[in-house]
């Protein structure tokens, strides 16, 4: 079933420089396995398209149920260069939270 | 145990948070971060025009505000409001409060080795484009290194009531009084990451507590009186993120997680000035009501170099916005953008670049924004940015004219012709240790 990210996750954005990273935290441990899989750095790269025009890298962080996505030339020069109204990527977690991914029920309710 | 807070996660933040910090519950040290990546080449600025200027002018007023409490609770503050010249805030705070005992840590501004380093073969290129310093040379405004928590430990082995720096590592700010209460040792790793990993939790003041936090953001208590984040720290390592009792917000285990992750890269190299922290480390566990502790953080050795943060003219920019209202607000707003742009076209100017949003419609998250049945207003918002300044100052003539000779409707122009502002940008690069020697000042 597809669903949006935004009901099994939670999500922080910043800025450093041109650099725009999301933290994506699960809303509970069961559905972290699933944000593994299907919340890939190629999937982020082409769901955010022309807001970011470098590489895209993922970290991933079990302990804290989360991944770090590290979005390169995201903020149109970043800081006081972008002539963006989000020049420091602030919105950039809820739009990540918008991504539709792919899971099984049993994943959202925990019973195989 | 000792309680550090931080009341203040930029210049600008609330300005009763510090206070209520000092008032509100037991502690033991407050720290306060003025200072953002470009804050540093405001204050330069400021201190060419004014050799007594260059800090953070907030501050000054506030430790006297606090002076009594701080006597009275025995709460010291270590904060990095002295920007580029720490020496005439430390002055600034003993004329309005004369007897607070200030020290100052020095040695992070480094714009006058620039040259020096560039002939001892430091390229200082930018590490996120990987440009050479050459491409801006000459037009640095300010360079300061970020330095670490053990020269502000030092400040606080003498016993000031406020240990005032410049450039240092945000969390460092909470780094320092541990290592001073606790005798941490340089080479500390586990230590100075655990206390890394809970100064960086605190260092953006409430978003530890609830603020800008997603998750049932609709159910957080009372952001009015939101309490910003302290930790209480051990000799061992282990910390606790909590509030005072009665405060506004939450401190979860979301709340501190979103904050862990919050600007950072690879996650298991935390660089700071002090220690390299593995964030993968770190366990959270539930320790009662808006209490979450931090146990488990793995440190490996500091590294060799230090980050330096140089400021630089980058050139001008200008926005301008115009509101249509309803019928069909977005074509309005869209007609008007392109007849800017045919303006500007036949005029020969030089821009780096031009952008337009439609506000409310998709200037935060252009093609993934939700779609809108009929807009009541659209708001066109059109920047320019480059590097002549003729340039901008004519893009800043060719908005507002439309009111009259464009689409019907358009409307909040009140505030007339957009500025032209110079455009001080950033640029961070990497520096020997051994380029900068702290050190320590009793002002008095």
């Amino acid at each position: 079933m597809k669903i949006r990210l935004r009901e099994i996750a939670h999500a922080r954005s910043g800025d450093k420089g041109d650099i725009s990273n999301v933290g994506l935290i699960a809303k509970e441990p069961r559905y972290y396995p699933a944000l593994v899989r299907e919340v890939t750095a190629d999937r982020v790269k082409s769901h955010f398209g022309p807001l970011v025009l470098g590489p895209v890298t993922r970290y991933e962080l079990p302990n804290l149920l989360a991944l770090n996505f590290v979005m390169e030339q995201a903020l149109d020069g970043g800081g006081t260069i972008s002539l963006r109204t989000d020049a420091q990527g602030k919105t950039h977690g809820a739009a990540l939270l918008t991504m539709e991914v792919e899971v099984e029920p049993h994943e959202l309710t925990g019973s195989a | 145990m000792i309680r550090i807070a931080n009341g203040q996660g930029f210049w600008g933040d609330w300005l009763e948070a510090p206070v209520r910090l000092v008032e509100g519950g037991p502690l033991d040290y407050l720290t306060l971060d003025y200072l953002a990546e470009v804050t540093m080449s405001i204050l330069q600025k400021q201190r060419k025009a004014d050799p007594n200027l260059g800090y953070a002018r907030d501050f000054p007023p506030l430790a006297a505000k606090l002076a009594p409490s701080l006597r009275s609770k025995g709460v010291r503050v270590v904060a990095n409001a002295g920007g580029v010249n720490p020496v005439a805030c430390a002055r600034e705070i003993l004329r309005l409060a004369p007897g607070l005992k200030v020290a100052v840590v020095l040695g992070d501004d480094v714009l006058g080795k620039i040259d020096d380093l560039v002939t001892c073969g430091h390229e200082l290129r930018n590490i996120d484009t990987g440009a050479p310093l050459v491409s801006i040379r000459d037009r640095i405004q300010s360079a300061n290194a970020y330095a670490g928590a053990f020269p502000m430990a030092r400040a606080l082995d003498t016993g000031a009531d406020i240990v005032l720096t410049g450039r240092c590592a945000d969390a460092a700010l909470a780094l320092a009084p541990m290592i001073h209460e606790f005798g941490w040792k340089e080479d500390d790793w586990d230590l100075l990451a655990a206390g890394t990993a809970a100064g960086h939790i605190i260092e953006c003041g409430a978003q530890a507590t609830g603020g800008n936090c997603h998750l049932d953001w609709q159910t957080t208590p009372d952001f009015a009186n939101i309490g910003f984040p302290l930790i209480e720290a051990e000799a061992g390592g282990h910390m606790v993120i909590t509030k005072h009792p009665g405060t506004g917000g939450r401190v979860t285990r979301a709340t501190v997680t979103e904050q862990l992750v919050y600007e950072i890269g690879d996650p298991t190299r935390y660089l700071t000035p002090d220690v390299v922290a593995d964030f993968t480390t770190v366990h959270l566990t539930d320790d009662g009501p808006d209490r979450i502790a931090l146990s488990g953080v793995r440190g490996a050795p500091r590294p060799d170099l230090l980050k330096v943060s140089i400021s630089y003219l980058h050139g001008w920019k200008c926005i301008g916005t115009l509101v249509y209202s309803a019928p069909d607000a977005l074509a309005k707003a869209e007609t008007a953008d392109r007849i800017v742009r045919e303006r500007l076209a036949a005029l020969n100017l030089s821009f780096e670049k031009i952008h337009t949003e439609f506000f409310g419609i998709n200037a935060c998250l252009a093609h993934l924004a939700p779609p809108l049945a009929e807009p009541a207003e659209v708001q066109v918002r059109i920047g320019a940015r480059g590097r002549d300044k003729g340039s901008l100052e004519r893009f800043s003539r060719e908005v507002i004219p439309l009111v009259l000779n464009g689409p019907p409707t358009a409307t909040g122009y009140g505030e007339g012709r957009p500025a032209v502002r110079e455009v001080v940008a950033y640029w961070p690069a990497l520096i020997p240790r051994n380029a900068i020697q702290p050190a320590i000042e009793a002002i008095s």
